[in-house]
């Protein structure tokens, strides 16, 4: 890692401060431009507008256009030009508007921006974050609501990696951005504004590491596992099922590629049972990989097969269906039963 | 503007470098060199005092519209805003998802859409509803979209209207491909000949889709209008953010003529649509024209334009109207008085009844819509992943009701 990510423990302003998974993300950005001044934030409607999820709300007017740049409507030319910009030593954050429209920029990303240090032996470093809101249950139209981080995860060359707290939206923004690798950021759109995630931010702390997946919630029963916008579902399953007596222990990966799978095999060796909850469809996605893996690493542990709940193999519907596209609480906790009753 | 002779060759004090030291986009107050005038070019047969303006080069394309026909484009105008105010009040009301509002855009949309014929074909964007109606499709068919229930359902074929396409930049390229067959079918080449035309904004024109759409239509001669609605914003990034020089002048980089036409004025908008898909018909496409308009509401229903325009901007545009100058020019010519004004009013508010009513009452797709479509062929897998959803969905008590 580049630059090491400092803690604002010098500041006047209190260290803790209870925030929403967008507001952390955005002052995650704004301290990652205060401790360097390479850092730059590229994408359409950032500036005045603050991003159509106001993310990088008020950066613009503090931080000036040359460095909060509202560009030409092209993803490749986003991208493209990022990867540039890395070369020439800055560190480029680019937003892509939504998951949907980050396809016209796909060829820069696994052609440009995965392989450049490969191809040159690694004299070149791109230090490029994207940041990618994901996910439904927004009730949007069509292309606002995919979960394409499989198809990246599956890139060599790249980072790839999700939050699901604002604790974690603060400090894994700013590791990404000090990170010398490319770092594809993706964010789960539907909880940035989500009241009931407040939650106290201490940014004063030293943060764990990036690339590592983590224990919320301890349980014996069974293991689920998710990341993103689904692990909010897995955590209230979680709940809901002790009050049924059951116990669950709820990870999340955090990071999708590397993939951290260690403390999902240690907890899948003292519970046996393996869920793996996501949005995305299940069909060659990261649900399969953590599947593979686990059968491999503990076959002898399983006491059932691991069982995916994902989104259908089939494009995401009208969003009057998305109810039942996207993984729920009864869904993981029906395929808790089934796992149990093994 | 200059022409493109002179910018090949900069004087000094034109290059780069002195556009630099010129006051910036915010101290001119961004857009807004842009977002006034259309310039010297702007073709125009109706002033925003509704006065006729002759035009030697396209007057005769509009030889047929007389009192009557020009009521006609007027009524379009009025039932598609009201239509467009309506679903903008539903969206606030809770019942549908997101709204793009048109407003302001009528003429362009009008004025284009009737000087399509029924071979022609349409490629939309997502805020043609104004095309969609000339289009002859029926405006409550839109709405599944917007109130998500589906992606867009209409007869595409039977309408000559692609479905709306939301990924900025992706229908230029699909019409050039369409453009490309209907050549390669030997559908061009005389008065009957075929058409397509591409829908657009001015912050599509960054994209390489578009760009590649100039590329090919002009390699392979295709009969392809490209139709840029440069309503002066994409979302909060002004034109200045997308181009150093007037969109309609990029054509001539690639080698086929460019106009630039006031999307204000469906006179001048049906008569330039009418000549540049004549050129197409006769083998002579493709064409760019930028309508020159502006987008008098927010982007979308999501959208907080206050955060990034003046109101000052709007204001300046409310004065050129598309639906007023008509009007003016209807009644100050004598073709309708106050008691048709009205009429059409009215008619225009039980259109929007209908609408409402409609929309309130479309049915929720059924579950198993998820999975329906997704291959043209069958595929097991996919089958068994419905039948294995249904049947976890019959586990629930409350299945029979959902
Ligand atoms: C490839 C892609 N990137 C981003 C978006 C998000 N987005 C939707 S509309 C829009 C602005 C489009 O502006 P313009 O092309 O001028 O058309 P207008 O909406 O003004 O008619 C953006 C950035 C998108 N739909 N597709």
């Amino acid at each position: 890692m580049a630059a090491p990510v400092k803690s604002r423990q010098d500041e006047s302003v209190s260290a803790v401060q209870t925030l929403t998974i967008g507001k952390a993300l955005n002052l995650g950005l704004r301290a990652a431009m205060e401790a360097d001044d390479k850092v730059l934030i590229l994408g359409e409607d950032v500036g005045k507008l603050g991003g159509v999820f106001r993310i990088t709300d008020g950066l613009q007017k503090d931080f000036g256009e040359q460095r909060v740049l509202d560009t030409p409507l092209a993803e490749s030319g986003i991208i493209g030009t990022a990867v540039g910009l890395a070369v020439r030593g800055f560190r480029p954050v680019c937003e892509i508007q939504f998951e949907g429209f980050i396809f016209p920029g796909f060829d820069q990303i696994s052609s440009q921006l995965a392989k450049l240090h490969y191809r040159t032996q690694g004299r070149i470093k791109v230090p490029v974050v994207v940041r990618v809101p994901y996910g439904g249950g927004i009730g949007a139209v069509e292309h606002h609501s995919e979960s394409p981080e499989s198809l990246f995860a599956h890139i060599p060359g790249l980072k790839v990696v999700s939050c699901s707290n604002p604790a974690d939206a603060y400090w894994m923004i700013q590791q990404a951005i000090a990170s010398d690798d490319p770092v594809l950021f993706f964010e789960p759109k539907r909880l940035y504004h989500n009241g009931q995630l407040k939650s106290e931010v201490d940014t004063s702390t030293t943060p764990g590491p990036l690339f590592a997946s983590r224990v919320l919630r301890e349980g014996t029963d069974a293991t689920l596992v998710a990341y993103g916008p689904s692990v909010k579902v897995c955590l209230d399953a979680a709940a809901a099922a002790q009050e049924e007596g059951r116990s669950l222990e709820v990870i999340d990966l955090r990071t999708l590629s590397p993939l951290d799978l260690g403390p999902v095999f240690e907890s899948v060796r003292r519970t046996g049972r393996l869920i793996s909850v996501s949005e995305a469809s299940a069909e060659s996605s990261i649900s399969s990989e953590i599947a593979a893996r686990v059968q491999q690493e503990c076959f002898y542990s399983l006491e059932a097969p691991v069982l995916r709940v994902t989104g259908f193999d089939t494009p995401y519907p009208p969003s009057k269906l998305e109810e039942h596209f996207l993984p729920d609480l009864d869904r993981v906790l029906h395929a808790v039963d089934r796992s149990l009753g093994w | 503007m200059s022409s493109p002779e002179q910018w090949t060759h900069p004087e000094p004090g034109e290059g780069p470098a002195a556009r630099a030291a010129q006051p910036s986009p915010e101290q001119v107050i961004a857009g807004l060199r842009a977002t006034t005038e259309g310039g010297a070019e702007l073709t125009q047969l109706l002033t925003p005092e509704g006065e006729r303006v002759a035009s030697p080069q396209f007057d005769r394309y509009v030889a047929d519209i007389d009192g009557e026909a020009l009521r006609g484009l007027y009524r379009d105008m009025v039932l598609v805003r009201r239509a467009d105010r309506e679903a903008n009040a539903m969206q606030r009301q809770g019942q549908l998802g997101i709204w793009v509002p048109l407003l302001g855009q009528e003429a362009a949309q009008i004025g284009s859409g009737r000087a399509l014929r029924k071979q022609d074909m349409a490629f939309p964007s997502y805020r043609e509803h104004g095309v969609a109606y000339a289009r002859g499709i029926d405006f409550r068919e839109l709405m599944g979209i917007f109130r998500c229930t589906d992606h867009g359902n209409w007869d595409f074929k039977a309408h000559g209207f692609h479905p709306y396409t939301i990924v900025i930049g992706n229908q230029v390229l699909n019409a050039t491909g369409y453009a490309m067959g209907q050549k390669f079918e030997g559908k061009v080449g005389d008065e009957d000949g075929e058409a397509t035309i591409v829908y657009f904004g001015d912050g599509a024109t960054s994209q390489g889709d578009v760009h590649e759409g100039f590329v090919w239509s002009a390699v392979y001669d295709a009969p392809l209008v490209f139709f840029c609605q440069n309503n002066q914003w994409a979302i909060s990034e002004p034109t200045e953010r997308q181009s150093r020089l007037p969109l309609y002048q990029r054509a001539r980089g690639y080698g086929f003529p460019g106009i630039r036409v006031d999307g204000n004025d469906v006179l001048a908008c049906l008569a330039v649509t009418r000549w540049a898909l004549d050129e197409c018909r006769h083998g002579n496409g493709p064409v760019l024209i930028e309508a020159f308009t502006y987008r008098m509401d927010a982007h979308t229903t999501t959208d907080d334009p206050t955060r990034y325009r003046l109101s000052d901007e709007l204001e300046a545009w409310k004065l050129k109207d598309p639906i007023e100058r008509v009007r003016a020019y209807l009644a100050r010519n004598g073709h309708a008085d106050q008691p048709y004004f009205d009429r059409i009013q009215a008619e225009a508010d039980q259109f929007a009844a209908d609408l409402r009513e409609f929309t309130f009452n479309m049915p929720e797709p059924p579950p198993e819509r998820v999975f329906a479509n997704v291959y043209a062929e069958p595929s097991a897998a996919l089958d068994a992943q419905r039948e294995e959803y249904l049947a976890y969905l019959s586990g629930f008590a409350t299945a029979g009701e959902r």
